[in-house]
């Protein structure tokens, strides 16, 4: 089922364009990683999809059943104050802000949903802690927990890993890798394209003036990845190029 | 303390200034955690100079003259701190100083009979019905405000851009907390002055954070402060003669935030 679609898009701030004429779509259950050279618009890209910046041409529509408020957020730098004062109760199920419950409380399934989201995330044990007393690694675990709450289809991330250790980096990654076994479609932002291809199962390249949209077994083989990718396609056709040119030395 | 509600004077004082401590409090923590506390600085020059200019045209309630000047600035302050393109602290810093000597200048015309001291640093005298009648309203606004949207409240002031992205309307709680700021801070200066009334906005946020570490206790225990501050303050000025009540109500503020701190401290030092 097809989530969102994106149709030559012209995205910028400041009169200065930086993503144009980009068209791609993401169907449920998929991976998307959208990789690219810094300044190629990654990051404009999620905002324009998120719609914290208005698109300057183009369009950007959604399946009916996902509606904004369904669409979960995890940004590359944490935007608060570093001594917030909330737990990470609080926090989690903020996620739950935009779906039109007002008042003190939250609905019983609200609280549910927020318990299986840490149970599943690991950070039970961490309710009720501070915040701001949590390590890099626990607090984007939090925030993916928000993220959570906020959806069950389509989460957005945005070098969600760029603050972290590789060993938390990695623990990170396949978290999200199982979130998007269980169903959930991401579409993450990642300066690490090896790894990118590894759990990703699209990748769109971010070039200065072109793109590439496919799945990662076509990104391999286009000549945009085969320019950063360091290690070779381990599928038979390309072992079988690898031999040939081995032959030639 | 009975022989001080003998006075009508002193009840007036006393019903505003609970009033708007209660509203300085909970503002403060969204305006202090969301880093737009020099908004309600700037407020407060901005009030400064509408009133030294509504002396001048001898105007009868000054206070219907600044609301609307103030609520004006605390628009475009507000525009200049969101937009990335300024650098808002330089702005507001530019606007605060030109808002009060605009004040000052005006004070100093000719045949205007303005006392400058009362409006730099306040007076309970100038409590009248008028300010009474705002502070219940805006009060009740605030009060309001903050239990319907409590959820939507944190979840902005956390994170506006994740709130933005899940449908929030971030602007217009933005507008809204910095409308109620403006009036909050023309009713209050009055009282406190306007080199005072920032302090309450800034101080109780500030005081509890040192100890409390969720946002439900920090907005509980601020607004706690800031009342105790304010008829604590009363109460010494009354008692004690010739002593500003604005400048005591900082100091107990101060005094507050110190021993908060303290304690954090020693709190901190006896977990290690």
């Amino acid at each position: 089922m097809n989530l969102l679609n994106v149709e030559k898009l012209k995205l910028g701030y400041d009169g200065k364009t930086v993503v144009k004429d980009l068209s791609f779509s993401v169907n449920q259950g998929d991976f998307v990683a959208i990789v690219g050279e810094n300044g190629s618009g990654k990051t404009t890209l999620i905002k324009g999809i998120l719609g914290l910046i208005q698109r300057t041409d183009g369009k950007i529509t959604f399946s009916d059943d996902l509606t904004k408020s369904h669409i979960g957020y995890l940004s590359q730098q944490p935007p608060f104050s570093k001594d917030f004062p909330a737990s990470v109760r609080e926090i989690v199920m903020s996620g739950f802000g935009g779906a039109g419950f007002f008042g003190f409380g939250y609905k019983k399934t609200q609280k549910e949903i927020a318990r299986k989201v840490m149970d599943k995330v690991g950070i039970s044990d961490l309710a009720g802690k501070n915040f701001s007393e949590l390590s890099g690694g626990q607090q984007q675990r939090v925030l993916l927990c928000r993220a959570m709450c906020a959806t069950d289809k389509l989460l957005l991330l945005d070098e969600p890993t760029s603050a972290l250790d590789p060993v938390i980096t990695s623990e990170f990654y396949s978290l999200v890798s199982m979130l998007n076994r269980e169903g959930v479609s991401v579409i993450m932002v990642s300066h690490d394209v090896n790894t990118a291809v590894k759990i990703a199962s699209h990748i769109l390249h971010l070039g200065s003036d072109t793109y590439f949209f496919g799945t990662t077994h076509e990104y391999m083989h286009s000549d945009m990845g085969k320019r950063l990718l360091i290690s070779d396609c381990p599928c038979d056709a390309c072992k079988h190029r690898v031999k040939g040119e081995n032959k030639d030395d | 303390m009975i022989e001080m509600l003998k006075y009508p004077f002193m009840v007036n004082a006393l019903t505003v200034g609970v009033l708007i401590a209660i509203c300085c409090a909970l503002l403060g923590v969204v305006l202090v955690l969301k880093r737009y506390s020099m908004i309600g600085d700037g407020l407060s020059h901005v009030g400064f100079g509408a009133l030294s200019i509504a002396a001048v045209l001898n105007l009868n309630s000054p206070i219907w003259f600044s609301l609307p000047i103030v609520m004006i600035a605390a628009f475009f302050l507000l525009r200049i701190t969101e937009s990335s393109r300024i650098n808002s602290d330089a702005a507001i810093g530019v606007i605060s100083s030109s808002a009060l000597a605009i004040g000052v200048f005006a004070a100093s015309i000719n045949g205007t009979n303005i006392n400058l001291q009362q409006y730099m640093f306040g007076s309970i005298l100038s409590v009248g019905e008028t300010d009474i009648a705002v502070s219940i309203v805006i009060s009740v606004f605030v009060i309001l405000m903050f239990i319907l949207f409590y959820n939507k409240i944190f979840a902005i002031t956390f994170d506006e851009n994740f709130s933005k992205a899940t449908g929030i309307n971030t602007k217009l709680y933005n507008l809204a907390i910095s409308l109620l700021t403006a009036v909050t801070i023309v009713i209050g200066m009055r009282m406190l002055g306007t080199l005072l009334i920032s302090a309450m906005i800034i101080f109780p946020a500030l005081t509890s954070m040192r100890l409390c570490k969720r946002f439900l206790t920090v907005i509980i225990t601020s607004v706690m402060v800031s009342v105790f501050c304010v008829v604590a303050g009363l109460y010494t000025s009354f008692e004690v003669n010739d002593i500003p009540v604005g400048a005591t109500i900082v100091i107990l503020n101060l005094i507050l935030f110190l021993i908060f701190s303290l304690i954090s401290i020693v709190m901190r030092k006896l977990k290690k």
